[in-house]
C-alpha cells in the first residue's frame, strides 16, 4: 500500500512546513504535462470535424490538468520510491516540502476537476477516456503494477497513449481507427523510450527496488526486446498514412525517423561494453523523444494547414 | 508558531488558490456563453 508520512520522513530528515506554490507546481509534472497536451492537439486538430476554438481550449485545459492530476497522485505513492533514487530524489514529496495527504487532496480534487469540466463543455466520451487515462495511470501503472512485474511500461504505457484519444473524442464524440493509429504509436513508442533510460539508470532503479526490465532480466536482453520494439515502431508509424489520416510529409519523415530509431536500436544492440552501451541507450533515449516530437508535429502541421487553406478557400 | 517564511509561503498559496478560484468562475461563464449561445441561435422557434 502507500507510504504514510511517517514512513516518507523515516527517508528523508526535513519536516514538511507546507509546499511552495512552485512545489505543487512539480508536482504536476510539468514536462509529461506538456507532452500530454502536445499529442492531445495532435488527435484534436487530425479529427474530423469542428470545434469551438474556445471549447477546444478549455479541452486541452482539463486534459493538461488531468494529466498533472495523475502526476501528483504518482508522486504521492512513488514517494518511497522517489527518495531512493538520484532523479527523483529532490522531488517535493522526498525532500518533505509537501505532506501526503496534500499531495493526495490535490491529486483528487483536480482529476475531479478536469473529469468533470471537460464532461460539461465539451463531451462525456472525452471526459470518460480522460477518467480512464487518470485511472489506468493511478491505479494499473503506479499501484498495480510498477512494483511487481518488469512489464510495468509495456501495459502501463497505454495511459500515456491515451490522450490522442481523448483530443480526437472531444472533436468527434468517439473512437475511430485513425485515433487508435495513434494511440498504437505512442502505446509501442513507450517500452523502448524508458528501458533506454532504465539501461542507464539500472542501479537507481534496482536500489530503489523497481523491477524494470535491466535489473530482472539484465542489459542484453533489454538491449534485444528495444530492438524488437523499435522494429514493430516504425511500421506502425506509418499506419496513419495507410489510413489516410497523413500526407506525404508525414509518411517521409515517419519513414526516416523509423529507419533511424532502428539504426539507433541496432547500434545498442551489438555493444557489448557496458559503458558504451549506456551511452548508446543514452543517445537512444534522447532521440526517441525528438522522434516522436517530430513525427507528431509533421502530422500536426499537415492538418493545421489543410485547416488554414479550407478557410482561405471558401468564400 | 508559524515564522515569516511560513507565513509568505502561506500567502503565495492562498493567492494561487484564489486566482484559480477566479480563473474557474470566468472559464465556467464563458463556457456557458458559448454553449448556451449556441443552443439558443439553434433552437426551434
Amino acid at each position: 500500500m502507500s507510504t504514510t508520512s511517517a514512513e516518507i520522513r523515516g527517508t528523508i530528515s526535513a519536516p514538511a512546513d507546507g509546499g511552495s506554490v512552485s512545489d505543487f507546481i512539480a508536482l504536476l509534472k510539468p514536462r509529461v504535462m506538456s507532452l500530454v497536451v502536445f499529442t492531445a492537439l495532435v488527435g484534436m486538430v487530425s479529427a474530423p470535424g469542428d470545434i469551438h476554438p474556445v471549447i477546444a481550449f478549455v479541452g486541452l485545459l482539463c486534459i493538461a490538468v488531468g494529466a498533472g492530476a495523475s502526476g501528483a497522485l504518482n508522486m504521492w505513492y512513488e514517494a518511497d520510491i522517489d527518495a531512493r533514487m538520484q532523479r527523483t530524489a529532490a522531488r517535493p514529496l522526498p525532500r518533505g516540502r509537501i505532506e501526503p495527504s496534500e499531495a493526495l487532496a490535490f491529486g483528487v480534487v483536480l482529476a475531479a476537476f478536469s473529469v468533470m469540466t471537460l464532461g460539461l463543455a465539451v463531451n462525456w466520451t472525452a471526459s470518460s477516456l480522460l477518467a480512464l487515462t487518470i485511472g489506468f495511470y493511478v491505479f494499473i501503472y503506479t499501484i498495480w503494477l510498477k512494483r511487481r512485474t518488469p512489464q510495468n511500461i509495456v501495459i502501463g504505457g497505454a495511459a500515456g497513449a491515451f490522450p490522442p484519444l481523448v483530443g480526437w473524442a472531444a472533436v468527434t464524440g468517439g473512437i475511430s481507427l485513425e485515433s487508435i493509429s495513434l494511440f498504437l504509436i505512442i502505446f509501442i513508442w513507450t517500452p523502448p523510450h524508458f528501458w533506454a533510460l532504465a539501461h542507464y539508470r539500472s542501479r537507481d532503479y534496482e536500489s530503489a527496488g523497481v523491477p524494470m526490465l535491466p535489473v530482472t532480466a539484465g542489459h542484453e536482453e533489454t538491449r534485444r526486446q528495444i530492438l524488437i520494439y523499435s522494429l514493430l515502431l516504425a511500421p506502425i508509424a506509418l499506419v496513419p498514412s495507410l489510413l489516410g489520416l497523413a500526407g506525404p510529409a508525414y509518411t517521409l519523415t515517419a519513414a526516416i525517423l523509423g529507419a533511424m530509431f532502428v539504426r539507433l536500436a541496432l547500434i545498442l544492440y551489438r555493444t557489448r561494453r557496458r559503458d558504451a552501451a549506456d551511452r548508446a541507450a543514452k543517445r537512444l533515449f534522447r532521440f526517441s523523444i525528438l522522434y516522436l516530437f517530430a513525427i507528431f508535429a509533421v502530422l500536426l502541421s499537415e492538418h493545421a494547414l489543410a485547416r488554414l487553406a479550407n478557410i482561405a478557400g471558401s468564400p | 508558531m508559524p515564522g515569516p517564511i511560513d507565513e509568505r509561503k502561506r500567502r503565495r498559496r492562498s493567492i494561487a488558490i484564489a486566482l484559480a478560484l477566479a480563473g474557474m468562475v470566468i472559464l465556467f461563464f464563458v463556457i456557458t456563453l458559448i454553449r448556451l449561445g449556441g443552443n439558443v441561435a439553434e433552437r426551434t422557434l
